[in-house]
């Protein structure tokens, strides 16, 4: 059977976390999809919280720490994301934000990925449309139609585990159908120095 | 093997007493630096380039020259030239300028520089900087190695029937190293021209000067310059010592904790795992160091940053002593005894014109 690697990102910042659990039910449905196309799920979960201060030093070094890098390098690496952050001030947390910032232009370029966030109320629903969603067309990532928010309310409520299942069926079907992605190596393919002096005319 | 110090050249605060540095005081700091280095035996100094506060050095062969009137032996060098925003035609001359001066004791090490406004204040864009970096070496190869140079390209005015004066000292340019933290195509350029490559390795993990150096050997050896054992290697380091390693790390922290580029951060103790910094007593900069050539293989030129981040004058010339004592003599005899025969020594203007002349004989 083939495997596709998941990567979930959660940026909730309580123990527990309710940004937490709605990634834990989005990476279930997302599973459960790709079994039903015949593909076996590798899922691998990242919290934020345990990599802030890593986070912090990276924005200072420039380099992610051994902490941090075999994270970055299962994110980069996935064949899908699953991406969620709580809705602080009307849009990401700066933790969820930070770690897009340090991951580089290139590396979600092309990849699958499916966009949560939980907030206080539903007044919120749309920081997906207004927030994430730019910031993953900026690192022209491939978001799902169905991004899902959930509100307090929305843990009582039976539409929420529509908007799951609906949401994990589409990335399950990207990811299906996609070839697996292969971590970027900026020594493997260099441009010949010929090439390079040519380019320049001289 | 070399060993040397080089200097970012930046004017910082001394974060223990809250002075900070005249300009003045530095600049003369850096020319005590430089005579202390070669007092206590160290082989090569190389000073940086910017055109921005806090730093003072933007005119780097005025300095060097400075410096060379002062010292007999001492190679004098750069880290970096800026390949990009600086005209070639100006650093072929000063560059051959300060050759006659030093009696050849000069190299430069090429880089592109990363401070963005750079590019523009000097009429440049920084999305051009590999671009420039390739022009702008291929012009500066031409001036030194051809007499009279008809030229056009991209980035600069054309040149008809130019000579650059005055002409490389006997006749032979001062060798070059490309600079680069991150950018395989410098790697690249060093092995196409046959030049040296300087891995910074400074404030990065081991690993990413791993690849880059491999990288480096291995198109060295296909442009047919020797074997990719052969290419010529350098490498930085960051050092702080004390004869007992915990009066180092006491002494050192507030330095590290308020130092530009990496202060307020990650932890001295977490730096100190992931980059090469090494503060502790001087055996261990001598297990780190001798460690380096694990990663690396056997290179030809190792500096230690030691003057940066508000350091007073006082324990730089300290830091020196140590080196000079105890540090460099025990590498020099260990990094030695493992080099193999085929592998050559960091080039100077003395083989570099003994090269020449019997590469003339042969012919």
């Amino acid at each position: 059977m083939a495997t596709a690697k998941l990567a979930v990102v959660s940026a909730g910042l309580s123990v527990p976390s309710s940004t937490r659990l709605l990634a834990d039910r989005l990476a279930d449905a997302t599973a459960t999809a790709l079994r039903g196309h015949g593909v076996q799920p590798d899922v691998q979960v990242v919290e934020l919280r345990e990599h802030a201060r890593d986070l912090a030093d990276h924005l200072v070094t420039g380099f992610p720490n051994a902490a941090l890098r075999p994270v970055v390098d299962a994110v980069v690496g996935a064949d899908g994301l699953i991406a969620v952050t709580p809705i602080f001030a009307a849009s990401y947390s700066g933790l969820f934000k930070t770690f897009f910032d340090v991951l580089g232009e290139d590396a979600l370029a092309g990849k699958p990925v499916l966009l949560g966030a939980t907030a206080g109320t539903a007044r919120h629903s749309l920081a997906l449309d207004h927030a994430l969603r730019p910031l993953f067309a900026h690192l022209r990532a491939v978001a799902v139609p169905t991004g899902v928010l959930a509100a307090a309310d929305d843990w009582g409520d039976q539409g929420l585990a529509a908007r799951i299942e609906r949401a994990g069926g589409e990335l399950a079907d990207l990811v299906a159908g996609r070839a697996a992605a292969a971590p970027a190596d900026p020594f493997a393919d260099v441009v010949p120095f010929e090439a390079l002096l040519r380019a320049n005319g001289t | 093997m070399q060993f040397g110090v080089f200097s970012v050249s930046d004017v910082t605060t001394d974060p223990t007493n809250g002075r900070t540095p005249t300009e003045t005081e530095r600049i003369k700091a850096i020319v005590a630096i430089a005579r202390k280095a070669e007092e206590v035996g160290l082989d090569v100094f190389a000073l940086g380039e910017h055109h921005n506060p806090p730093f003072f050095s933007s005119s780097p062969t005025t300095t060097l020259a400075y410096i060379a009137g002062q010292t007999q032996r001492l190679q004098l060098s750069t880290a970096t030239t800026l390949i990009t925003t600086n005209d070639p035609v100006k650093i072929a001359e000063d560059f051959a300028m300060l050759q006659h001066l030093a009696d050849g004791r000069v190299d430069l090490m090429l880089g592109r520089g990363n401070t963005g406004p750079v590019y523009p204040w000097f009429g440049k864009e920084i999305r051009d900087g590999i671009p420039l970096a390739i022009e702008n070496y291929a012009l500066l190869r031409r001036l030194w190695d051809s007499d009279v140079v008809d030229w056009s390209g991209s980035y600069r005015t054309p040149l008809s029937g130019f000579t650059a004066t005055p002409r490389p000292l006997d006749g032979v340019a001062p060798f070059v190293w490309h600079g680069s933290i991150r950018s395989p195509e410098i790697a690249e350029q060093a092995a196409y021209y046959g030049d040296g490559f300087f891995a910074n390795h400074i404030f990065w993990p081991a690993e990413h000067t791993r690849r880059m150096v491999e990288f480096y050997r291995r198109r060295f050896a296909h442009y047919g310059h020797g074997g990719a054992d052969q290419a010529i290697v350098g490498l930085g380091g960051q050092v702080f010592m004390r004869r007992n390693s915990q009066d180092a790390v006491r002494e050192f922290r507030p330095y590290f904790d308020n130092a530009p580029v990496y202060g307020h951060g990650p932890s001295l103790e977490d730096f100190s795992r992931e980059t090469p910094l090494t503060v502790g007593s001087p055996q261990q900069v001598i297990e780190r160091t001798l460690g380096f050539r694990e990663y690396v293989g056997d290179y030809q030129r190792q500096l230690f940053l030691v003057d940066h981040a508000g350091l007073p004058l006082k324990s730089v010339l300290e830091q020196l002593d140590i080196l000079g004592e105890e540090v460099v003599p025990v590498l020099r005899k260990e990094f030695a005894a493992l080099k193999p025969a085929h592998v050559p020594d960091a080039p100077t203007h003395a083989s570099l014109v003994a090269g020449r002349t019997a590469t003339e004989e042969a012919a």
